[in-house]
């Protein structure tokens, strides 16, 4: 028997993610992110929301996650599948994204993301892949979810390199930089849903996942974090959410030989 | 005039020393099979421009025969990180590489720039961003009519692009399908082209009027090669060789470990191997 009150922080920080998606959105899922939690909500309670990989493919479907954001049956199940300077200046440019969901390597409490460098830019401690479609989604979508795994070397009190900009040093960043999207308006981890103050823009802790403690947080997260005044408890995943997400990692692994999709 | 060639005969004719070379195919479609003739055949201080490096330039770093590389995501899609290519930047092994760091929807401007013969691409971009403090190629215009500040980067312009597409007709035009990418402004931005297929057939009179087509005169070069996309590959003919992509992994992890699998699989064989490799897939 399976014992639905019994999840990982994972499925749960998947299955938050997920639910802040609706039917209407348009959502470009960068790379990195977890398009696992965009499918969930296609799999569940968004039934019509469109997807968008970075490849061209428009309102695709997968079946199981895509191992890279150019697997071929992204285009199959697409509505339509549309050239890379396309995507980039018609649709996304073009201001036809509502959500761009973004993974991170390193996260500040503005939102502001790293995966370019660890250290100097010139001579990195380590070289990561890059930006990718991540400067622009972070800047031309609607607003951006991010999603990642809470660590210290992940949340950091200041990222080594800006490749994608959330709200910069806090209050009104973006404006002065003649940004017109509303950046990051989400942050779900693994063991808390968080969402920029409406005035400083610093994330604060506005739910908890069940069973995690304020201590918990904070010893994951390299700022000194801040929770809201009116704290709840994420409510836990339900049985279809978690039979969807399951079901759905179970097609992906044994359609990639063992590994999990992206 | 679209020429059929041997894939030997079409990278002698078409890559030079020093060129500005553009192996193109977004995931999809990845001309693998051109990249390694180039490697057997020794092509030094190329320029490779590329979006997302991948497996082909890891390749031809790690074999000696880029100086720069400009570029937007290197990764190894779905697995990690490009460990040839972070040898030659960080240790220079076997030799040290410039790098030209944009975005995706920068390079992709920079194509569609240079198929539309511009010299420069604009476009709304690294508003807040950090590449534009450490690659000085990013550089803004502002708007004539608006005053908004744009970013431009030059266009891009190689000296040849390479492309896999799955047919060509007799007459030597080009269909591409599936994903795209920027093969088609890859092509019509360089000054010569090269294209590897899947198969050659009579003519195209069953097509949908609206398909994505180089015509047979804007491209130098057709080589037929079968499977010579792998471990990329072709909508419509085999699946991507995902086990082939987590091996890389291991393969590039290690100098000697890469050098005795390139003499073996790339040095001491011809493209006609290519055709085994998506056997099955």
């Amino acid at each position: 028997m399976t014992n639905f009150s019994d999840f990982t922080p994972n499925e749960m920080m998947t299955i938050a993610a997920a639910r802040a998606l609706s039917n209407d959105d348009v959502c470009f899922v960068g790379i990195g992110a977890p398009s696992a939690a965009c499918n969930v909500a296609r799999l569940t309670h968004a039934p019509d929301i469109t997807l968008i990989y970075e490849s061209g493919t428009i309102g695709t479907a997968p079946n199981v996650l895509p191992l890279s954001i150019g697997d071929g049956e992204l285009c199959e199940t697409a509505v339509t599948t549309v050239s890379v300077p396309e995507m980039f200046r018609y649709w996304l440019q073009g201001g036809r994204i509502s959500i761009g969901f973004l993974g991170a390597a390193q996260l500040d409490r503005f939102g502001n993301i790293n995966t370019t460098v660890i250290g100097d830019y010139h001579k990195p401690k380590v070289r990561l892949p890059g930006g990718g479609g991540a400067p622009e989604i972070a800047s031309s979508c609607k607003q951006v979810f991010i999603t990642m795994k809470q660590a210290t070397r992940g949340m950091v009190e200041k990222i080594d390199f800006y490749t994608s900009f959330g709200h910069g040093e806090g209050g009104n960043h973006r404006e002065r930089l003649g940004i017109k999207t509303k950046g990051p308006t989400l942050l779900i981890t693994d063991l808390a849903i968080w969402k920029p103050d409406p005035e400083t823009k610093e994330f604060t802790v506005v739910s908890m996942h069940r069973g995690v403690t304020r201590d918990k947080v904070q010893e994951t997260c390299g700022w000194k974090v801040r929770f809201s005044d009116r704290l709840e408890e994420t409510p836990p995943p339900s049985e279809l959410e978690l039979t969807t997400l399951r079901e759905l990692q179970a097609r992906t692994e044994k359609a990639h030989g063992g590994k999990k999709g992206t | 005039m679209a020429k059929f060639q041997s894939l030997k005969e079409a990278v002698a004719e078409n890559l030079r020393d020093g060129d500005v070379v553009a192996f193109e195919g977004f995931t999809h479609l990845i001309p693998h099979a051109a990249a390694h003739e180039a490697i057997r055949q020794g092509r030094k201080d190329l320029t490779l421009i590329r979006m997302t490096p991948d497996i082909v330039y890891d390749q031809m770093i790690g074999m000696g025969l880029a100086k720069k590389v400009i570029f937007s995501y290197a990764g190894n899609p779905g697995v990690g990180l490009l460990r040839r290519m972070r040898d030659a930047i960080e240790n220079s092994w076997p030799r040290g590489i410039e790098t030209e760091e944009h975005s995706h929807a920068s390079m992709a401007n920079a194509y569609e720039a240079g198929a539309a013969g511009l010299p420069c691409a604009v476009f709304r971009g690294y508003r807040g961003a950090g590449l534009k403090e450490v690659n000085p190629n990013i550089r803004s215009v502002t708007c004539p009519f608006t005053g908004e500040e744009l970013a431009a980067v030059p266009a891009h312009r190689p000296d040849v692009a390479f492309v896999h597409a799955q047919k060509a007709n007799r007459r030597g035009d080009v269909l591409v399908e599936g994903i795209i990418g920027v093969q088609k402004e890859a092509v019509l931005a360089a000054k010569r082209s090269v294209v590897t297929v899947e198969e050659i057939v009579e003519d195209f009179d069953d097509l949908h009027p609206n398909l994505c087509i180089l015509p047979h005169w804007t491209v130098t070069s057709i080589v037929h090669v079968p499977g010579g996309a792998h471990p990329s590959y072709t909508h419509g003919y085999y699946d991507r060789d995902n086990a082939a992509y987590l091996e890389w992994d291991k393969i590039s992890a290690d100098r000697d470990l890469f050098t005795a699998w390139m003499k073996e699989n790339v040095l001491d064989v011809g493209p006609e191997a290519f055709a085994g490799r998506v056997k099955g897939l």
